[in-house]
């Protein structure tokens, strides 16, 4: 019998959504099964971290890594897998750009649990937080170390590929695995280390079928606070702040089609350094004013300017993450 | 003796009036702080702020961004995109804990090289209030922020 390639998927600091986007392939995972060994995938199966490190270097064929790196563990087993494995894809907003969970990058590391653990929200009367390492009777237990801020893959170990999405598409990640397929098979080539797979190499608006014209916006508004919406035409030239014109295509503009602004989950589109910044360049083109007063006016209909351009990207932008997560807390 | 802090600071320029300004300001041998390094670009409307945001994080601790008047741009209106641009920037920035005034937005005709000189001079002084940026450079030291959370820790239970 031939040993089939090795196959791994693990899930950092994630939702879990790009697990489910897999399953969401339906039979087609049976594939993955005939043509691959799953040898690690904590969310579908058993195994444990010492029969990963007990592996051979390199001997993983293909691992899918979804999640930024929140703690210590989240680091620990991306350079344990990135040894282990050919190739490694940065599966997923999180593991590319930081994702919603990156957002946590606005806030010192201590103030986040500080949130979580004592807000009104949270029945927390005995004030009890987590420690990292606690003594018991029968020895000391850990749990991971938070660390100051939340790294994309890319930012802690060198990757291959990167799949971007919110999660990822289920017809993207076929295509995907099965280009692997192919290449197993001497069929295909894989494309250059680094490339971006699964995905387009335009913006969400190239995928619109929404009509475009000039935009002059007078007053940028919630989608929900305007009624009704027109369907055929550009949400943006509505005036409700839509992310496609930074966003890397590949979603067929599922949003837009859907009656929806786009969030901009996958990611920035070809050539763009700082996604942010592109669509700064793109709101700011839109506005229909020329004096200071009339630009801010128009720009208070933005309440959240940073969540806007950066809801997916902060951990993969340029600035990364807001200065009071930088500088050392003083409690 | 303590040293003083040289801010280093990144301006650009357009072609057109900025740069000429400038270029009137040494011409004339008017004296400005020489902190700012320049980069000249066609128009004010080609600065994308990822330019902005790019030497923020690789360690300037100011930049200026400069163009014709409101009115005069030599293409048309690309100014005012500038200037839109320049006070959306200002917001995100802001929101990411950086202070506005660390990027600023100066009009300088071809002729007036000495306000180029003085709002150089005196943005120059400005960030040397504010002090260094030194963005993302405290990371390495940040191994150890969980103190924040075991501080957290010491609340009596």
């Amino acid at each position: 019998m031939t040993a089939k390639p090795k196959f791994a998927m693990y899930w950092a600091a994630s939702c879990g959504g790009c697990e489910i986007a897999v399953l969401n392939t339906h039979e087609k995972i049976l594939d993955v099964d005939a043509n691959f060994e799953v040898v690690f995938w904590p969310v579908a199966m058993d195994a444990k971290y010492k029969d990963v490190e007990a592996m051979e270097d390199g001997s993983i064929l293909l691992t899918l890594f979804n999640g930024g790196i929140r703690n210590d563990e989240n680091e620990h087993i991306a350079r344990l897998l990135r040894r282990k494995s050919k190739i490694l894809v940065a599966f997923g907003s999180c593991a590319c750009e930081g994702c919603i969970p990156g957002l946590a990058n606005l806030s010192p590391v201590g103030e986040i649990v500080h949130t979580a653990f004592n807000t009104i929200t949270t029945d927390n009367p005995h004030q009890i937080y987590p420690r990292t390492s606690f003594d018991v009777p029968e020895g000391e237990l850990h749990i991971p170390k938070l660390l100051p801020i939340l790294r994309p893959l890319d930012q802690v170990v060198d990757v291959d590929y990167y799949m971007p999405g919110c999660p990822p598409e289920s017809h993207q990640i076929w295509a995907v695995v099965d280009l692997v397929i192919k290449v197993i098979r001497g069929e295909a080539e894989l494309p250059p280390k680094g490339a971006v797979i699964g995905a387009g190499n335009s913006t969400v608006c190239d995928e619109c079928p929404r009509a475009r014209n000039v935009k002059a916006i007078k007053e940028f508004k919630r989608i929900q606070d305007i009624a009704p919406v027109d369907p055929t035409l550009c949400i943006l030239e509505q005036g409700v702040p839509c992310n496609g014109p930074a966003t890397r295509s590949g979603c067929d503009a599922r949003c837009p089609q859907a009656g929806a602004q786009c969030i901009g989950c996958y990611g920035p589109a070809e050539g763009v350094m700082d996604y942010g910044a592109r669509l700064m360049t793109a709101f700011a083109s839109v506005i229909d004013a020329t004096t200071p007063e009339e630009i801010d006016r128009i720009l208070d209909g933005i309440p959240d300017p940073v969540g806007q351009v950066y809801r997916f990207n902060l951990a993969g932008s340029l600035l990364k993450a807001a200065k009071s997560a930088w500088i050392k807390e003083k409690v | 003796m303590t040293e003083q802090f040289e801010p280093t600071i990144i301006g650009f320029t357009c072609n057109w009036c900025s740069y000429r300004a400038a270029d009137l300001a040494g011409t004339a041998r008017m004296k400005y702080a020489p902190n700012v390094r320049l980069i000249r670009l066609m128009c004010s409307g080609r600065l994308d702020p990822t330019f902005v945001l790019r030497a923020l994080s690789s360690g300037a601790d100011g930049v200026m961004i400069t163009g014709c008047h409101p009115g005069e741009c030599h293409y048309i209106e690309q100014n005012y995109k500038a200037l839109r641009r320049y006070l959306l920037l200002q917001r995100v920035l802001k929101g990411l804990g950086i202070e506005p005034e660390r990027v600023k937005l100066v009009w300088a005709s071809a002729a007036e090289g000495a306000r180029f000189a003085s709002e150089t001079t005196a943005f120059v002084e400005e960030i040397r209030k504010l002090g260094p940026l030194n963005w993302g450079k405290p990371v390495a030291e940040l191994e150890n922020l969980q103190e924040g959370i075991s501080k957290l820790e010491e609340v009596p239970a």
